[in-house]
């Protein structure tokens, strides 16, 4: 993939099937569901001990890595910086908050 | 022995194809890039509904109360936490199997994995539905 969509995608000129736009719109509703999980996450971690609040923070800093990976993906000016890696970086960065969860769960149980 | 060094070869590979976007690019040709920003936005389509089973399990060990089945509510939990993990890695690797068919020009590939997840998730909203019937019985 070539990575850099043209920018050409303003009323009037370049894409007419607004290509470039749908996809820097998903990338928002990704984050923007990424945020939800994110916050009843932090929900579940605070338990009032500082290992809750370490593993809030873990929580946190893995939506803020996310969301600087595909947010910058999604906007024009950082799109030649982040290319299509991108792509496998948020996708491990949601199976490491679900790894994150299952761990929080458990704490629950013990 | 020779069996796991055979699975870890393959998932090396795999998470290799990934993030190899070098390797990616230089095989085939440069599809139009509308192609590929369809095939993107399939990727994050499937990791939207990664995120929604995650957000499910959490919902279901904050939100659930206690069931009469011990740690029934945690199993729920954890089940729907690694069905949303098990989504978003099978996102990521038919996005670059798409990505390399496209650019090779060959078929799409062909993925089971829709079907067995609507399987998975229809099983579990039918167990919901004989739970709640069975809890209106008893109550009555």
């Amino acid at each position: 993939m070539s990575g850099v969509p043209p920018r050409g995608d303003a009323p009037g000129g370049g894409d007419p099937g607004l290509q470039p736009e749908r996809t820097r719109l998903a990338w928002r509703r990704m984050g923007l569901a990424y945020t939800v999980v994110t916050v009843l996450a932090v929900r579940l971690a605070l338990t009032g001990d500082t290992a809750g609040a370490l593993l809030a923070g873990v929580t946190v800093l893995t939506w803020w890595a996310t969301l600087v990976v595909g947010w910058g993906r999604a906007t024009g000016r950082r799109q030649a910086r982040i290319d299509t890696r991108a792509v496998p970086l948020v996708a491990l960065g949601t199976v490491g908050l679900a790894l994150l969860c299952v761990s929080l769960v458990l704490r629950g149980v013990w | 022995m020779s069996a796991t060094k055979r699975i870890i070869g393959v998932v090396w590979q795999a998470i290799r194809r990934w993030f190899d976007p070098s390797d990616l690019n230089s095989v085939g040709t440069t599809p139009d890039y509308r192609f590929s920003l369809a095939n993107e936005r399939t990727f994050l389509a499937w990791l939207r509904t990664g995120l929604a089973l995650i957000a499910g399990g959490l919902a279901a060990a904050q939100f659930l109360p206690p069931l009469p089945l011990r740690h029934l509510r945690e199993a729920i939990a954890v089940a729907l936490l690694l069905l949303g993990a098990t989504v978003a890695i099978r996102a990521v690797d038919h996005w670059s199997r798409t990505e390399r068919a496209i650019r090779l020009g060959e078929r799409l590939p062909a993925s089971r994995f829709p079907a067995v997840l609507a399987l998975i998730v229809a099983v579990g909203a039918l167990l919901l539905v004989v739970a709640v019937l069975a809890k209106g019985m008893s109550v009555r």
